[in-house]
């Protein structure tokens, strides 16, 4: 216990020690924090009146972050399978720097999500056996549970690892392994369970498609791996951790590969569509042309298709691979906002317009909902570092019992 | 500080229109109202009526409370809204349904004219958001569409015309809460905030609500309305009889929608859209009883359910005669 206790509070220290760059970085996030913090207390003052949400688009920024980062959250498992599975030994030491990554995503979507809440006083009411969870019935009950358990799966199996690193000692197999498996099929759940919240609403055209589980998949396997890379690059480029290339160039592999199957199912998706030209088409239309002269989207989407077309070809290409730090990660930035904007503006937005009555009412989001939101990113990604952080101080020694 | 609130336009509350003419004041005021909420946190709510209670806070879903606790709780409720409406007459009920009972209605499209009378009725009578002016955000639970005749694609339709009705070549259809027998607002809820009575009225438990806004993605005929900011209601036109599951006054960030008029169609009036439709289009009854009104509507004429391909099974139907 006191062997425990001593190794929180040395990995806590060690958190927030670090070279002026480090220090800086965490201090510009507390900065986002701040102005997060004070914008959603404006929301809390105020209301939800403060966004530009509304009856007819109902759903915004907020959600469209949350759908976005859980499909980041999701992807650490694509370096958990051959690291655990098969022993990769390469990949194994990147799989807990995912599973960091995986935790700051998450704690994100949950933050997205109270952000969301017109009571979020009341969120209890969601707690069983306090409250009165609608289950199995409401999707968002689902989702709501299987985030949790990612959560603490993902904070279960990197804190075990890393506490043995510490110690010097073997872990267990039995302790971690069969989490570890649990994990994989839970991290395709988070993201089916989140597609399901859409596909579910037969009231929406839009989103009452099958296809959309698929490419919500598809393209969270290309944007959370593409983040990842980032994030593994940073640790190559700035600290000790031992880093090969083999794992940064599986996972550009995947990236690519789930890249091409997303935008292969875009394709589907439009062709079915427009070549029967149903009634269902109308937010298609909205999203990608305009509809009686509303056109907010269009822009975007075009921007957001370009940029993944564009990146994807840089990655067959293998050009830019054994170029500098910055060249070769440009396209892996292009596709995470190619599919950030593919969240937001491309599935959540146009979901709701027209409304089922018909009407057209555009959305932007406020200045107030900006800052919410860059405040959240500013927690998540403060959470990231710091783990990051010790994970690799842990692997490089900088933090061991005395 | 005018930078700032530059920056962050929507946060200044919109002044009501009656306050409109003392710009300056209001402009002061919220100043004041903004600076003391950064300052003195928590405390300093806009609205004193919006400050943190804790029996609120506590208070349980209305199937977990007994009766006891239901009395409690709708005399305090009483008691809060005659304060907040400078009242003494507020009466929250909680009268349930009858039995053999299962409300339905039938709303004759040869005869609407698209009046929007039903719309403002509602209104008044379920004690809505009345919104400001220039935000135009009255909540309103009927939506009338001007349709094309020869057309039921309500995406060809228009919900702002203003100009005399009815107009040639158009038709008029008021939507409002269908009361859906598999409802989806009711499936999607993650706390059972909401759900539908043995007499067919889906209801909200506003003190339940968590303001997700599942529910409004989920409904197909657009019925579910949210309170975007504090709801705001004139003393003086302010409905003080009401029902636990209905009309009373609701929160900022809750969920609210039409319930044919609880507080009436429990004691046997009809809704008050039904009584003030200058047409008679709108029929209204109990699908149980064979010589209701809205059951012969259904036996005799040619009716037809919106958007029945969504599978809801609701209790309103339209009809041509
Ligand atoms: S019309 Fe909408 S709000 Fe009313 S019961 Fe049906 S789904 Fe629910
Ligand atoms: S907004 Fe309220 S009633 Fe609607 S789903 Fe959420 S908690 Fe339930």
């Amino acid at each position: 216990m006191v062997d425990y206790l001593t190794f929180v509070f040395k990995s806590i220290r060690g958190m927030f020690t670090g070279g002026t760059r480090y220090r800086s970085w965490l201090a510009f996030l507390m900065g986002l924090m701040a102005v997060g913090g004070y914008a959603y207390y404006q929301q809390t003052v105020h209301g939800l009146g403060v966004t530009g949400m509304g009856d007819q688009v109902s759903w915004g920024l907020y959600i469209a972050n949350f759908t976005f980062l859980v499909g980041v959250a999701a992807a650490a498992v694509m370096m958990v399978i051959p690291g655990y599975l098969y022993h990769n030994k390469e990949v194994k030491g990147g799989v807990l720097l995912g599973e960091m990554v995986a935790i700051g995503a998450i704690v994100m979507c949950l933050l997205f999500v109270v952000a969301d809440l017109g009571r979020p006083d009341r969120m209890w009411h969601m707690i069983p056996p306090f409250g009165k969870f609608n289950f199995p019935v409401s999707m968002l009950a689902w989702d709501v549970l299987v985030l949790n358990g990612y959560l603490l799966l993902n904070l279960h199996v990197p804190g075990y690892l890393l506490y043995k690193k510490y110690k010097g000692e073997e872990p267990a197999k039995w302790l971690y392994l069969p989490f570890v498996y649990l994990s994989i099929i839970w991290a395709i759940s988070i993201h089916t369970v989140t597609a399901f919240l859409y596909t579910g609403l037969a009231g929406r055209p839009y989103w009452n498609a099958a296809i959309l589980a698929p490419r919500f998949i598809a393209s969270a396997f290309c944007a959370g791996p593409a983040f990842i890379i980032l994030v593994l690059e940073i640790i190559k480029g700035w600290t000790r951790f031992p880093m090969g290339d083999r794992i940064i160039g599986f996972l550009r592999g995947v990236v690519l590969i789930a890249g091409l199957i997303n935008v292969f199912l875009l394709i589907s998706e439009i062709f079915t569509e427009f070549y029967a030209d149903s009634a269902h088409v109308a937010s298609a239309r909205y999203l990608f042309f305009g509809l009686h002269g509303h056109n907010a989207l269009v822009p975007w989407i075009w921007t957001s298709i370009t940029m993944n077309v564009l990146a994807l070809l840089a990655l067959i290409s293998r050009k830019f691979e054994k170029r500098g730090v910055i060249v070769r990660n440009i396209p892996l930035l292009m596709l995470i906002v190619a599919i950030w904007i593919e969240k937001g503006m491309g599935l959540v937005f146009p979901g709701f317009i027209p409304t089922p009555l018909g009407e057209i009412v555009e959305y932007m989001p406020s200045a107030n909902e900006w800052m919410v939101s860059l405040g959240i990113w500013g927690v998540g990604l403060f959470i990231m570092t710091v783990l990051l952080k010790h994970a690799v101080d842990i692997e490089v020694g900088d933090v061991k019992p005395s | 500080m005018s930078k700032k609130m530059n920056f962050v336009p929507d946060l200044l509350p919109k002044p009501a229109p009656k306050a409109r003419a003392k710009e300056g004041e209001v402009g002061r005021r919220s100043f004041i109202k903004l600076l003391s909420a950064l300052t003195a946190g928590a405390i300093a709510m806009p609205d004193k009526a919006e400050a943190f209670n804790l029996d609120e806070f506590l208070q349980k879903h209305f199937h977990q409370m007994t009766d006891e606790e239901k009395q409690k709780t709708m005399a305090r409720l009483e008691g809060e809204y005659n304060k907040k409406y400078s009242r003494d007459d507020f009466s929250v009920a909680d009268g349930g349904p009858q039995h053999g009972v299962k409300y339905g209605y039938a709303l004759n499209l040869s005869k609407c004219i698209g009046c929007r009378k039903c719309t403002h009725a509602c209104v008044d009578e379920n004690n809505q958001h009345r919104g400001s002016e220039e935000r135009g955000d009255q909540i309103e639970y009927i939506r009338v569409l001007e349709m094309e005749k020869g057309s039921l694609d309500v995406e060809k339709s228009v919900h702002d015309y203003t100009h005399e009705v009815p107009a040639e070549g158009k038709y008029y259809m008021p939507v409002q809460c269908h009361q859906c027998n598999d409802a989806p607002c009711v499936k999607a809820c993650p706390v059972e905030a909401t759900w539908q009575e043995p007499d067919g009225i889906v209801v909200v438990d506003y003190n339940w609500c968590i303001g997700c806004r599942y529910c409004a993605a989920a409904c197909p005929y657009w019925a579910r309305k949210f309170n975007w900011v504090a709801p705001r209601i004139p003393d003086e036109e302010v409905n003080p009889d009401t029902h636990y599951l209905g009309n009373r006054p609701r929160y900022k960030g809750v969920m609210e929608k039409c319930t044919f008029c609880i507080t009436r169609v429990r004691k046997g009036l009809n809704p008050a859209c039904h009584d003030i439709c200058p047409t008679g289009s709108r029929k209204f009854g109990n699908l149980l009883d064979k010589e209701s009104v809205v059951r012969r509507i259904i036996d005799q004429k040619r009716i037809f359910i919106l958007k029945e391909e969504v599978g809801t099974d609701p209790s309103f139907y339209y009809f041509f005669d």
